[in-house]
């Protein structure tokens, strides 16, 4: 049995949160039809909220605190990523975007991506189109078409045959589709590693030896 | 083992006065501090390099060269020398100078600056750092050792039958720490030609230290220069002191929560955690920096940073005389009773000298385009 994890980040900032919820709902829907698939899941979800201090610190240091490490390396090196904002002022939330601009802008290069978003009305849809995909894109990440926006009218509207939760499948099969076709991910790439040897680095690959 | 300070030259308010020392004062302080080094006995004085303000010290060797006039022991040594944007014709001229005048108490920390707007202030970009280091050290290196060097690379104009003088002191060049946070390839340089490593060890957690360490001793064994624990590595540090710790606490926060690099961020509290500064009493610092060795290894250089952040001469003075009385006598004595034998001291002029069997006038005479002769009595 493969086993995958999920990374689910949201950047909800009440409590409870609709933005909290949503991701739990795509969440829930993608470790279904994972295991339906025959695999077996690692949810492993957070709230950015908890970790905004060390956010605004990695900022101003250039280093993650100890435990935002932790959620980093998590994100970095899960199967795949579902990542859920609030709308603020036509975008995603000021945390929700420290937070990706504090990861190495390789460190979601392929990974599949599940993008979603909550907000006051269903205008604000389009956000995800015109802010949250673009952002993803930029971190070459592989986004899912399917994205899914909750407006408050989506939480009233009835929870099993409602169209969030048509889209939230949707979107979720899409997700478990994109991770599917990958080898299980190895964690969290070593910033340290040497990737190059120094021969290579001088441009001589002849194996010259040093002046001593 | 060596022990030391390292300043970066920063013309920073002192935020309990609110008073902005002139570039003048900052570069007198530098000094006086260098000079109160050599007398409270410690080995090292090394300088930043900086060619943007806030910072005052954009010419290294005129500043050392003077202190060497007015010091008898003092290693003088750079942290960093920009590797990238200077001419390494010029490194190795500057710096054999340096080295004739102040008896071979010298060597240098290369460094490639991370401040993106100088690099094209001296014809360069910062997106070639890694191998504008890799190229201009290896002609550094060049220029020191071969007396006459034909050479042609990507970021300078080529060279032809170019001698760097005067030639390096006693035949032996000064010897080379290369210093990097987080660069794998940095380390992999060090270890290539057996120079010393640096970890700069402050402002970020020891875990880059303990990887970028453990990078380059594996890499100096590889490539032959001994077993990884004989590699050569140095470490920074930051702490501020007072006998009692409440007192250096409540005396430094000011400081820390305004200081340029990481203030208005993190609490003292939090960054003491995360980082190897230590806030607190001698007795504190000494088993602070005595921890180092258990992630790094024995190592052959620790140099503190004690006067960024607008603290006052008095003050760091202070702190020197502290450093210097309480902890830098214990800290030569633990270090020394736990270095097993086969592990060597960082090198000196002397040893090197040594090594190469001796000191020999390096000397190039010039030679007569005409007749290939070298003028009368001169010898070659």
């Amino acid at each position: 049995m493969t086993h995958r994890t999920l990374a689910v980040v949201s950047a909800g900032l009440s409590q409870p949160s609709s933005t909290r919820l949503l991701a739990d709902q795509l969440a829930a829907a993608t470790r279904d039809e994972l295991v339906r698939r025959g695999s077996e899941v690692e949810l492993r979800v957070v709230d950015l909220r908890e970790y905004a201090h060390d956010v605004v610190n990695n900022m101003l240091t250039g280093f993650a605190p100890a435990a935002l490490r932790e959620v980093v390396d998590m994100v970095t090196g899960a199967d795949g990523l579902i990542a859920v904002t609030p709308i603020f002022s036509a975008s995603y939330n000021g945390l929700f975007k420290s937070f990706f601009d504090v990861l190495d802008s390789e460190s979601l290069v392929d990974r599949p991506v599940l993008i979603g978003a909550t907000g006051g009305t269903a205008r604000h849809s389009l956000a995800l189109e015109h802010a949250v995909r673009p952002m993803f894109a930029y971190l070459r990440s592989v986004v899912v078409p399917t994205a899914v926006f909750a407006a408050p009218e989506d939480w009233s509207d009835g929870t099993a045959d409602g169209a969030l939760r048509a889209r939230i499948r949707r979107a979720a099969g899409e997700l478990a589709d994109q991770i599917e076709r990958r080898p299980p991910a190895t964690g969290p790439a070593d910033p340290f590693a040497l990737t190059t040897d120094f021969l290579q680095m001088l441009g001589r690959g002849d194996g010259g030896a040093p002046v001593s | 083992m060596q022990f030391g300070i390292f300043t970066v030259g920063d013309v920073t308010v002192d935020p309990t006065t609110g008073r902005e020392p002139t570039e003048h004062e900052r570069i007198k302080a530098m000094v006086a501090i260098a000079l109160k080094a050599e007398e409270v006995g410690l080995d090292v004085f090394a300088t930043g390099e900086h060619h943007n303000p806030p910072f005052v010290p954009s010419s290294p060797t005129t500043m050392l060269g003077y202190i060497a006039a007015r010091t008898e022991r003092l290693l003088l040594s750079t942290a960093t020398t920009l590797i990238t944007t200077n001419d390494p014709v010029k490194i190795a001229e500057d710096y054999a100078m340096l080295q004739h005048l102040s008896g071979g108490r010298v060597d240098l920390m290369m460094g490639r600056g991370n401040t993106g707007p100088v690099y094209p202030w001296f014809g360069k970009d910062i997106r070639a750092g890694i191998p504008l280091a890799i190229e201009n050290y290896d002609l550094l290196r060049r220029l020191w050792r071969e007396d006459v060097v034909d050479w042609k690379g990507k970021y300078r104009t080529p060279l032809q039958s170019f001698t760097s003088t005067p030639r390096p002191l006693d035949g032996v060049p000064p010897f080379v720490w290369h210093g990097s946070i987080r660069s794998p390839e940095i380390a992999e340089q060090a270890a290539y030609y057996g120079d010393g490593f640096f970890a700069n060890h402050i402002f970020w957690p020891k875990e880059h230290t303990q990887r970028m360490i453990a990078l380059y001793r594996q890499r100096y064994a590889h490539y032959g220069h001994g077993s990884a624990d004989q590699a050569i590595v140095g470490l920074g540090g930051q702490v501020f002191m007072r006998r009692n710790s409440q007192d250096a606490v409540r005396e430094f926060r000011p400081y820390f929560d305004n200081a340029p690099v990481y203030g208005h961020g993190p609490s003292l509290e939090e960054f003491s955690r995360e980082t190897p500064l230590t806030v607190g009493s001698p007795q504190q610092v000494i088993d602070r920096t005595l921890g180092f060795r258990e992630y790094v290894g024995d190592y052959q250089r620790q140099l503190f940073l004690m006067d960024h952040a607008g603290l006052p001469l008095k003050t760091v003075l202070e702190q020197l005389d502290l450093l210097g009385e309480e902890v830098v006598p214990v800290l030569r004595k633990e270090f020394a009773a736990l270095r097993p034998a086969h592990v060597p001291a960082a090198p000196t002029h002397a040893s090197l000298v040594a090594a190469a069997g001796g000191a020999k006038d390096s000397t190039v005479h010039a030679v007569d385009d005409v007749t290939g002769k070298a003028p009368e009595g001169a010898t070659r």
